[in-house]
């Protein structure tokens, strides 16, 4: 009997530091991929939509795998699964948002391996981790040849699958910022299966004092070739205050974006659909930030 | 764990076994479970992590194994569906509950299924219906439209009233 193979032949690395692991990277540039949950990478390999050299793994490198709360964060490192995060009481607690939008990622098994830094780095425009990170204002930490560096999530992700990280470089943790009283947070998405990537999804944070709205925050997914920050209708919002009329802010929300169409849904629906999940995330948002 | 372009050893427990095989860097553990391992219970269907039939336990943890290079889990411990029943070799309350509640008819999906919902069980003692259907979201089956599955799911946990 053959051997059944499915990628590419390649060379597995299985470093254990952060240093090596760069100098992996340096020393093979772009013949290399660094491997964390291998959720989205695997398949690629094995439909051989994506083929390396060199492998690195991630997952033996020590001190990649806490949850910490650090001035004002919570910092999630590189190769903490997405199951552990989302059941972490830490994460419930201080950045809500994110263990909203964890349930909401492929399967329970999916998210058994999956990683929360894996998904930010893989940067799927279709994707709840990365719309979350760019809602909350999250900081990318990244190492490199040259040392460590602070991406801010705004000017992390540039289009689909490429973020700002170099081919020598790699996510080592992402920082969410904690909210202060007064905060809620709400995910709305519409996929045709539970686990399918969304057609198009939103998530959404306010902060409210009364009926005064302190912060809002909306971002959207799979409505382009990167998540989407909504600042004219976080500034709507803002405006109009805690009473707002969502279904305006949610086309508010839609009115700027340029989906587009394949066999899933038309451009012009996505758009629409992006006003809903706008509407629908806010409401969840306020209602959770009253109670 | 050598870094050469050809074959790597690697050591797991699988069922309770301490194996060592040794293959290529790009093998998936499906197919090392199945080809090397002898272990045929683990299916493979879309080989790219959307049908979960070839789902195992990693360390306690249900997963794909079509989407682990087998070279990642040395000193890992694997549990296939050919490990899952009791001790004494008794069907396991999942997998009597699938076979009292017509689970499956041609069985392609069910090593899949018994593994998933057995970690889901152990997890979650108590699901409501709507969880247990999330729970299967991620295992495809083409027979059954699921009813008989739930219905397993609910006698499993100990909800013998919710199975028909």
């Amino acid at each position: 009997m053959g051997a059944s193979v499915k990628p590419t032949r390649f060379q597995y690395h299985a470093p254990t530091t952060v240093g090596d692991v760069v100098g992996l990277l340096a020393e093979h540039a772009d013949e290399a991929k660094v491997l964390a949950g291998g959720q989205s990478l695997v398949p690629m390999m094995s439909l051989r939509l994506a083929t390396f050299e060199h492998v690195v793994d991630l997952n033996r490198v020590v001190g990649l795998d806490t949850i910490e709360r650090t001035n004002g964060h919570v910092r999630i490192g590189a190769t903490v699964r997405q199951a552990r995060a989302e059941h972490d009481p830490m994460v419930a607690s201080e950045v809500p948002l994110v263990a909203k939008a964890l349930p909401h990622i492929g399967h329970f098994q999916i998210r058994n391996r999956g990683t929360v830094g894996g998904s930010i780095a893989h940067a799927d425009a279709a994707s709840e981790l990365p719309a979350t990170a760019l809602a909350l204002d999250a900081t990318i930490e990244a190492a490199g040849p040259a040392g460590t560096r602070q991406i801010a999530a705004c000017d992390f992700f540039e289009g689909p699958s490429q973020t700002a990280l170099a081919d020598d470089e790699i996510l080592t943790a992402v920082r969410f910022p904690v909210w202060g009283v007064g905060s809620g947070f709400g995910v709305a998405e519409i996929a045709r299966r539970h686990g399918d990537f969304a057609i198009c999804g939103a998530v959404a944070g306010v902060q409210l004092d009364g009926d005064r709205v302190v912060k809002a925050a909306v971002a959207l997914f799979g409505v382009g070739p990167t998540p989407i920050r909504a600042s004219s209708a976080e500034q709507a919002f803002v405006a109009a205050g805690a009473g707002a009329d969502l279904t305006a802010i949610g086309r508010e929300a839609a009115a700027p974006l340029t989906p587009s169409s394949d066999l899933h849904a038309s451009g012009d629906y996505r758009k629409q659909v992006a006003a809903v999940v706008v509407r629908r995330a806010l409401t969840d948002a306020i209602k959770e930030a009253r109670s | 764990m050598s870094e050469t372009i050809g074959q790597i050893s690697v050591t797991v427990t699988v069922n309770g076994r301490r194996r060592t095989v040794t293959c290529e860097p790009r093998k998936l553990l499906s197919d090392v479970l199945r080809e090397d391992l002898n272990l045929t219970g683990t299916h493979v269907g879309c080989e790219h992590g959307a049908c979960g039939a070839c789902t195992v336990l990693l360390d306690g943890a249900a997963v794909r194994s079509c989407l682990l290079f087998a070279v990642q889990l040395d000193g890992s411990d694997i549990t296939t569906v050919e490990g899952i029943a009791n001790d004494d070799g008794s069907l396991n309350d999942v997998q009597q509950a699938m076979q009292d509640n017509h689970g499956l008819q041609c069985g392609f999906c069910t090593p899949g299924v018994v593994v998933s919902l057995t970690a889901f069980l152990r997890d979650n003692p108590s699901p409501t219906d709507d969880q247990i259907r999330e729970a299967i979201s991620g295992n495809l089956c083409r027979c059954t439209g699921y009813h008989g599955i739930v219905n397993a799911a609910r006698q499993a946990c100990g909800r013998p009233e919710g199975a028909r």
